[in-house]
């Protein structure tokens, strides 16, 4: 082994790196709020009771769950433009991003929805609470509870797959290693130290996701 | 380059994922053996092995998969002063990423076994290999086989990203095609429509699984 790896490399580099995790993070964050929208539309749709929506939806996320997220990028990217639409990297990356998320939330919301006891509605109501409040507190609350941990592992999940965009040279954490990396050499410093990034970035993701479950949701325990 | 036609991309891409199948398998079963070893490590009773084995599902966790592929084929290698092949760095980076999930799924299906069995299989004096062999795996094993069948689907997905550092399996020669031809609509639709193919009954067999299984108590 006479390599010595040379970490100044990464120590030199901070701001690029800095600018990466925030270009990462715009991405997500947009892409996430995206899916949800769809992931909402898909769930009302899975449960309408309504058989062709219901069709849709569930070839919709049939075939983005059962397809890897590379391909989607690359047909959203290089496939679409010769049909006439004709996007940037980065809108690419945050349409395929968020399409992918959609179909993951759908599942995820249409469980929340099928989950709510009809009882408990009567209970509220027999209770003499508003219908808003039966909204609020009844079905509202409770569902989001029940969802809440899949859907924070689909965001964690979602933040590993914005990894994959770097392939249609949309700018975000990975872009900057491998940009780093053909201009150094330093492959390992490199990629090591975005690595720990991305650990560093999922560790504060589920802290503040537990923190934000532990001042809402804690009443989830007690819902069977 | 009119010269190709349909059938010949789909050959094309037809002969590519046989090897997306052969990655595939090879991550599913060097994945196994070793997460099976980590979750022995995982749910024993010292410290240490405990540990390192929470350090090496976190990290695989945590991290992307096309982050694993370009520290084991440009990071690793250079540090080894090794030459990995794309066949060698891929195997090796999907086998590490499939084993740190399949032992977090094993884990939660050994931790799903009641308590009761633990404690009951001790008072009947097995030793704890015995124990783990005679009561707690036959019955984890049947609880772990629908997630274990679904995560099979993850693993064909993320074989894909092999293609990043030039092994050639089905993206990557779906992107070969898509450049000669110049018909990237259709050459991906394709590659997606085959991808769905594999993946697609497999979802189905393990939610299938999950009923029977659940209903079975």
């Amino acid at each position: 082994m006479d390599y010595i790896p040379q970490f100044s490399v990464v120590w030199n580099n901070v701001g690029l790196f800095v600018q990466g995790v925030f270009l990462t993070l715009q991405i997500v964050v947009v892409a996430i709020a995206l899916g949800l929208i769809l992931g909402i539309a898909g769930a009302m749709a899975r449960t309408s009771g309504n058989r062709l929506l219901n069709w849709i939806a569930t070839a919709y996320v049939e075939f983005f769950r059962n397809t890897p997220f590379l391909i989607q990028l690359f047909f959203f990217f290089f496939g679409l433009p010769s049909i006439g639409v004709r996007m940037s990297p980065w809108q690419a990356a945050v349409l395929a991003l968020a399409i992918n998320f959609g179909a993951y939330s759908t599942e995820i919301i249409r469980a929340g929805i099928e989950g709510i006891d009809k009882g408990q509605i009567e209970a509220g109501m027999s209770l003499g609470f508003k219908k808003l409040q039966i909204f609020r507190h009844i079905i509202l609350l409770p569902a989001l509870g029940k969802i809440y941990p899949a859907l924070i592992s689909q965001i964690v999940i979602a933040v590993l797959f914005s990894s994959v965009v770097s392939q249609i040279s949309a700018e975000e954490l990975t872009f900057v290693g491998n940009y780093l990396q053909s201009r150094t050499f330093r492959s390992f410093e490199v990629y090591l130290a975005i690595s720990l990034i991305y650990v560093a970035l999922v560790w504060a993701i589920k802290g503040v996701a537990y923190g934000i479950q532990k001042k809402f949701f804690t009443f989830t325990q007690y819902i069977r | 380059m009119e010269d190709f036609t349909l059938t010949q991309i789909l050959a094309n891409l037809l002969i590519a994922t046989k090897w997306t199948i052969a990655l595939s398998a090879i991550a599913f079963i060097g994945g196994g053996l070793v997460g099976f070893l980590l979750m022995l490590m995982r749910i024993s009773p010292n410290p240490v092995l405990k540990g390192l084995s929470l350090l090496y599902i976190e990290f695989f966790e945590a991290t992307p998969l096309i982050m694993q592929l370009f520290l084991m084929f440009f990071g690793i290698s250079v540090v080894f002063g090794l030459n990995l092949s794309t066949w060698t760095a891929a195997s090796i980076a999907l086998s590490t990423y499939t084993s740190a999930y399949l032992a977090d799924i094993w884990r939660g299906s050994v931790e799903a076994v009641p308590n009761g069995q633990w404690e009951a299989s001790r008072a009947l004096g097995l030793g704890y290999f015995k124990q783990l062999r005679k009561v707690i795996l036959p019955q984890a094993v049947r609880l772990s086989i629908p997630s274990t069948v679904g995560f099979a689907v993850q693993v064909i997905k993320g074989t894909s990203l092999a293609s990043v550092i030039g092994f050639i399996e089905l993206t990557r020669s779906a992107s070969s095609i898509s450049n000669v031809t110049f018909q990237p609509f259709l050459v991906y639709s394709l590659a997606a429509v085959i991808y769905f193919c594999l993946c697609f009954p497999l979802s189905l067999w393990s939610r299938r699984l999950e009923r029977q299984f659940s209903f079975g108590g």
